[in-house]
């Protein structure tokens, strides 16, 4: 009888497919447990408990005359803080979304119109833009601008022209009092 | 090998580990290897003594760096000042660098041009190609060691090229950096890392040699060993003209590292790192240039970005920039199936050693576009020479070698031997 199986045939198929089983099964275990224990050895590479417990910076808000800007180190890297006088303010709130390379109203990116606090770092490598000290280029649309490869930054630190994607990013902040900020 | 006429230490080793049959089969004479090897097959034992080079002056710098933002400037002006030698030793370092990537890239035109990547050493190419991979890291992270302005910006620049990369960008760049930016915890792993990844080339470089020597080295002809009368032994052939090849490539080391030994440096290095400052043009090590401006090329008005993110909604221009540095290499370890020759060497392929030629020339332009600013003109030229690269790999390879008829080849190695000295 060719069309049914000997009672060996059936033993040795039934074999076969626990042994399928044990081995699939010892392979994803095998699989799971060797990504989890690779896992403290990608973590350890993220920030560690004292860079993370760095990572605030109070800022004394009141010897800012306006006009002027100061730059403070948070987190290894610079923050712009400026003083912005009322004309940066209206030339900065009029600007019409349409013109922008990231939109975003100028409201949005501050808590009080009159200080703008923002990370210093190019969002397009990593350079630090110019415009912070009186002398320096301020970009054609008088904010700040990267000399690494062009890019213009116009009152409220947003791009406006040049290989950057977006906007100089605005931190976590919090105003301790009138005069004093927390970032981070 | 007979053992016979060995001296009885020898006879005793071999006995049990037969290192010297082996050695003699790898490099001796009984290593059968084409008799019309020109000067272009030097620079792979070049690259290989640059990298023991490199070991050797590099353990030894290590015995005297200190990894640490505060003391790494000042640890390696004090190996340049007061330890004995030490100028020496990391004058052969840095300028072993440039000559490591000098060798291997000659080594790879070569290969570019006489067809070796062609079937049956694919895989001996595509090892190369990520040795090619492991050497730019390696050197991209021994350069933060020295913590100058140009260390730490260009490590800024570098490890901000994976911000490009949709969602987990960021989160990536936190991962490399152990930080909020490059900090001591980055320059930490970078010089372990950078002490790691030489032994990984070696472990590399072991298989490449194992890969070349199942089917021996291609030659200037290009066609296969047929008999024995087209090869000699190893050794002591090839081992003379390797040596010869190291004393001329060390006299033009040496004067580097003697004579001229920042020519290849960035004087900004010799100012300490300071991350409120970025220099007024960053630039990267000569041998990263091409790359450099392979990733700046791509602009929002670049015709090449506009095609390939469909006018911009794909991706940005800056992630387009770093997927195409990438890609210029990456591509590379397509080169035995974008070359549908079966003619290996361009020597018999008149049209496609002409489109070398080009190639390499475009290889220059991109290079000295990567060392200047990216404003006027050099923003034009570097986008047509990134546009000509693609284009040679992707289009001009693939059509040549399909479409060009070979010149006629010679009947044997040992035949356009016999026919040359004539
Ligand atoms: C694949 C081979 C290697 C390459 C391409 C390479 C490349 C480089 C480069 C470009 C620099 C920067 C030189 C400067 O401007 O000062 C450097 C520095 C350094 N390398 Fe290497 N290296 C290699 C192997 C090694 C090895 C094996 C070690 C030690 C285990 C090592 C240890 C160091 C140290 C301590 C420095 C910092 C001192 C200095 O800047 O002179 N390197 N390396
Ligand atoms: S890093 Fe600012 S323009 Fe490139």
């Amino acid at each position: 009888m060719s069309d049914t199986a000997t009672p060996e045939q059936t033993a040795e198929i039934d074999d076969q497919s626990k042994r399928d089983f044990l081995f699939v099964s010892t392979a994803s275990v095998a699989a799971v447990g060797t990504a989890l224990a690779a896992w403290p050895f990608i973590d350890q590479m993220n920030p560690a408990a004292d860079t993370l417990a760095l990572s605030t910076t109070e800022v004394d808000l009141e010897p800012i005359e306006e006009g002027q800007s100061i730059t403070v180190v948070w987190r290894g890297k610079p923050v712009f803080i400026r003083h912005r006088t009322a004309k940066e303010i209206s030339e900065a709130s009029a600007v019409k979304s349409a013109d922008l390379i990231d939109p975003e109203g100028d409201a949005e990116r501050v808590q009080k119109p009159q200080w703008l606090i923002m990370v210093g770092v190019c969002t397009h490598l990593g350079c630090i833009p110019l415009g912070q000290k009186s002398g320096e280029s301020k970009g054609d649309f008088g904010g700040w601008f990267c000399p690494c490869h062009g890019s213009h930054y116009d009152t409220s630190g947003r791009i406006r022209k040049g290989p950057a994607p977006k906007n100089l990013a605005v931190p976590e902040y919090s105003f301790l009092s009138e005069s004093k900020v927390k970032i981070g | 090998m007979d053992t016979n006429n060995m001296h009885p230490v020898m006879k005793w080793v071999e006995h049990r580990l037969p290192v010297f049959s082996f050695l003699d089969h790898s490099l001796g004479t009984q290593y059968p290897t084409p008799k019309n090897l020109n000067y272009w097959w030097n620079f792979g034992s070049l690259a290989g003594l640059v990298l023991v080079i490199m070991i050797v002056s590099g353990i030894v710098l290590a015995m005297h760096y200190t990894a640490h933002v505060d003391y790494a400037f000042n640890s390696v002006e004090r190996i340049m000042r007061d330890v004995n030698y030490g100028w020496l030793i990391r004058y052969i370092h840095m300028n072993g660098g440039s000559m490591f990537f000098i060798a291997v890239y000659i080594h790879m035109f070569r290969g570019l041009y006489f067809g070796s990547y062609q079937a049956p050493r694919e895989l001996l190419w595509i090892i190369g190609v990520f040795i090619l991979l492991a050497m730019m890291a390696t050197a991209f992270m021994g350069y933060v060691l020295p913590w100058g302005q140009m260390s730490f910006w260009g490590a800024t620049v570098i490890t901000n090229l994976f911000s490009a990369i949709p969602l987990v960008g960021d989160s990536i760049v936190t991962l490399l950096w152990g930080g909020f930016s490059v900090d001591n915890p980055t320059l930490n792993r970078f010089f372990s890392l950078h002490f790691l990844l030489p032994f990984v080339i070696v472990g590399l470089v072991v298989v490449h040699i194992w890969a070349l020597h199942v089917h021996g080295s291609n030659n200037p002809t290009g066609i296969d060993v047929k008999s024995e009368q087209d090869t000699v032994g190893f050794h002591p052939y090839f081992t003379v003209k390797d040596f010869f090849g190291m004393g001329v490539f060390m006299i033009f080391y040496m004067f580097f590292v003697f004579y001229a030994p920042n020519f290849f440096g960035e004087p900004d290095n010799y100012i300490p790192a300071n991350p409120l400052v970025t220099p007024p043009h960053i630039v990267p090590e000569w041998y990263f240039l091409p790359y450099y401006a392979i990733l700046r090329a791509f602009t929002g008005d670049f015709f090449v970005y506009q095609i390939v993110s469909l006018g911009g909604l794909l991706m940005d221009a800056k992630l387009a920039g770093v997927l195409a540095m990438f890609a210029s290499i990456l591509l590379l370890l397509f080169m035995p199936w974008l070359d549908g020759s079966k003619v290996r060497s361009c020597s018999f392929r008149p049209i496609m050693a002409m489109a070398f030629w080009i190639f390499f020339l475009d290889c220059l332009v991109l290079g000295y576009i990567g060392g200047k600013p990216a404003e006027g003109i050099y923003i034009t030229i570097g986008q047509f020479a990134t546009f000509y690269y693609f284009a040679h790999l992707l289009v001009i390879v693939p059509l040549v070698s399909r479409l060009e008829r070979p010149k006629q080849l010679p009947d044997s190695i040992n035949a356009s031997v016999l026919k040359a000295a004539e």
